[in-house]
């Protein structure tokens, strides 16, 4: 699909009067401008507009808006949510993308161009050709211990982050390892904690070195950040309590992958425990 | 020997400030606040050298700015002016090189050094106890993260050697290692101010700032606390600058001694020769008050 065609099609279809991917050419602009900002300083946050969408804040519209700044008609998109292609939030915005933006939509992790994704990295490895954009709840990875916007900025720009690792630190005493099962916070490129989304922890090395873009956008609080490609991502980790990820003692139920990140099913009616990788578009490829 | 630190003219004043407000305040004037524009004129142009192993005490009665003096040297309170030097041996090799000319015996004035810095420089060598434990401790954090804290800050990555550290510093301030993982607001009152003793301890400083430590203990507390300050300096050849308004601390404690009243230094000298032959007429009535 060229432009034309989407300005034709969209004319007719009831978009009339609609700017092509849904935002004002100025909105997506901003963005645009603010994402190249945050390629340039790897895991800094970097304020932006982020004004109404159809969907509500806090249901994605973070991710929505570097997706609609992004894409060209040519695009191939691919939305997941929690691994999964066929939940209700990643339809809609896929349905709503493919209207407003003319783009075609898969299921394929490797066919797509763009990847929108919340809480999960696809287990395929992606390319350089790929962009993945991940919705963020929470960007401040200091929130957890520093309530305050204004002191975080400063423990940002003086990297003082003592206080991140104390409270490692303590979570270590009490429990025996660190505790953090998802948004594991992580130093990029040896300089900014950065919170790398409500990933689980299986997920934060596949950040590491990549060859792929990882843009970050919360649209709720109005931040957007990034991992560029080939850049240094290690989880906060002491020399005795090196960084763990899952381990799974058995195989994915329906296609017998050992090495993906599997959710735990429960039966309502046996009471039986199975498991199914959480990535859905990699295990209906193994199971074809 | 050369000082250790260098304090020149320090100033901090509270408000807007005009050009009369140090010749309308001080201990002449028997007033702080500057009559013309309401400015607190909470210390002016004090200066002191702090040697090598050597104790200074600052006595005075409240409000008359020896915490904001010692605030200032800790980098907590932006100085209005005044300038600071440290002796570039006491410095870690690269603070070193990048503070001071080759050729210096000092570093640059730390006052204008960028908040980083500051803490870099506060990180390698200062340690600071509050009169109030609840400002220099994290009270919901174990005794042995306060600790910690200090070492993560300066680039520590091994729990375990964090926890031998921690263990250690607090054996030495007397408080059972076996409580280290509990946080300090289940301490008593002189319990956590050792706490607060072994947290200022961990990076091992050269220079140590004590608040008013003894305040608020009561005298049994007081002597050990006392005690423990005496021997930790001896033992670590310690450099301090204390504050207190009590002269039986300062008595015990300081070789030298500087008296401030309404953010001025009145009089200056060694601690016996204040205490026997008070010159000043504040200082007489201090020395004459006592109990």
């Amino acid at each position: 699909m060229t432009l034309n065609d989407w300005t034709r099609e969209a004319a007719s279809e009831g978009l009339r009067g609609y700017n092509y991917g849904f935002m004002d050419e100025g909105a997506k602009k901003e963005v645009r401008r603010s994402l190249l900002k945050a390629v340039a300083i790897p895991g800094y946050q970097v304020p932006f507009g982020s004004p109404e969408m159809p969907v509500a804040r806090g249901w994605g519209t973070g991710g929505l808006q570097i997706t609609l700044s992004l894409v060209v008609p040519d695009d191939v998109l691919k939305v997941i949510d929690q691994g999964c292609d066929g939940s209700v939030n990643a339809v809609n915005i896929k349905k709503f993308v493919n209207r407003v933006a003319g783009v075609e939509i898969t299921a394929d992790t490797e066919a797509a161009s763009v990847i929108q994704t919340r809480h999960r990295i696809p287990e395929e490895r992606m390319s350089e050709a790929q962009i993945l954009v991940l919705q963020v709840p929470y960007p401040e990875a200091l929130r957890e211990v520093e309530p305050s916007e204004m002191e975080t900025r400063r423990m940002h720009a003086e990297a003082d982050y003592a206080r991140m690792w104390l409270h490692l630190y303590e979570d270590i005493v009490r429990f025996g390892e660190i505790s953090i099962s998802y948004r594991y916070p992580v130093m990029i490129n040896g300089r900014y904690i950065m919170d790398p989304s409500p990933i689980p922890r299986w997920d934060v090395p596949k950040l590491d070195m990549a060859d792929t873009l990882f843009l970050f956008g919360a649209g709720r609080e109005k931040r957007i950040y990034a991992v560029p490609p080939h850049t240094r991502v290690e989880p906060l980790e002491f020399d005795d309590h090196p960084f763990r990820v899952e381990q799974f003692p058995v195989a994915c139920t329906r296609c017998g992958s050992t090495d993906s990140y599997l959710d735990e099913i429960i039966d309502d009616a046996n009471g039986r425990r199975s498991y199914y990788c959480s990535d859905t578009g990699y295990c209906d490829k193994r199971s074809a | 020997m050369n000082p250790l630190l260098k304090a020149r003219n320090l100033t901090k004043l509270f408000g807007k400030g005009c050009s009369q407000c140090l010749e309308q305040t001080g201990p002449d004037q028997e007033t702080n606040l500057c009559p013309r524009c309401g400015t607190v004129v909470a210390c002016a142009d004090v200066s002191f050298d702090l040697y090598p192993n050597e104790v200074l005490g600052i006595v005075g009665e409240s409000g008359s700015g020896k915490s904001t003096l010692v605030r200032m040297t800790h980098f907590e309170w932006e100085a209005t002016s005044g300038e600071l030097y440290l002796s570039k041996d006491v410095l870690p090799e690269n603070l070193a090189r990048q503070l001071a000319d080759e050729d210096d015996p000092y570093t640059q004035n730390l006052l204008t050094l960028s908040s980083f810095q500051q803490r870099q420089v506060r990180n390698a060598l200062m340690g600071m106890v509050y009169q109030n434990p609840y400002l220099g401790l994290r009270m919901n954090v174990s005794s042995g993260g306060n600790i910690a804290e200090r070492l993560l800050g300066a680039g520590w990555r091994h729990i375990g050697k964090m926890r031998d550290r921690a263990a250690s510093l607090l054996e030495k301030t007397e408080i059972s290692p076996a409580r280290m993982d509990e946080p300090p607001k289940n301490f008593s009152g002189g319990m956590q101010q050792r706490v607060q003793i072994a947290k200022a301890l961990s990076n091992n400083p050269q220079l140590l700032l004590l608040d008013e430590v003894t305040t608020g203990l009561d005298l049994s507390v007081q002597a050990r606390v006392l005690d423990l300050i005496r021997s930790l300096q001896r033992e670590f050849q310690l450099s301090l600058l204390v504050v207190s308004h009590d002269l039986g601390v300062i008595n015990l404690l300081c070789t030298r001694t500087m008296v401030m009243k309404y953010g001025r230094t009145v009089e200056a000298g060694l601690t016996d020769q204040i205490l026997q032959d008070p010159q000043h007429r504040y200082t007489q009535l201090l020395v004459a008050s006592r109990l």
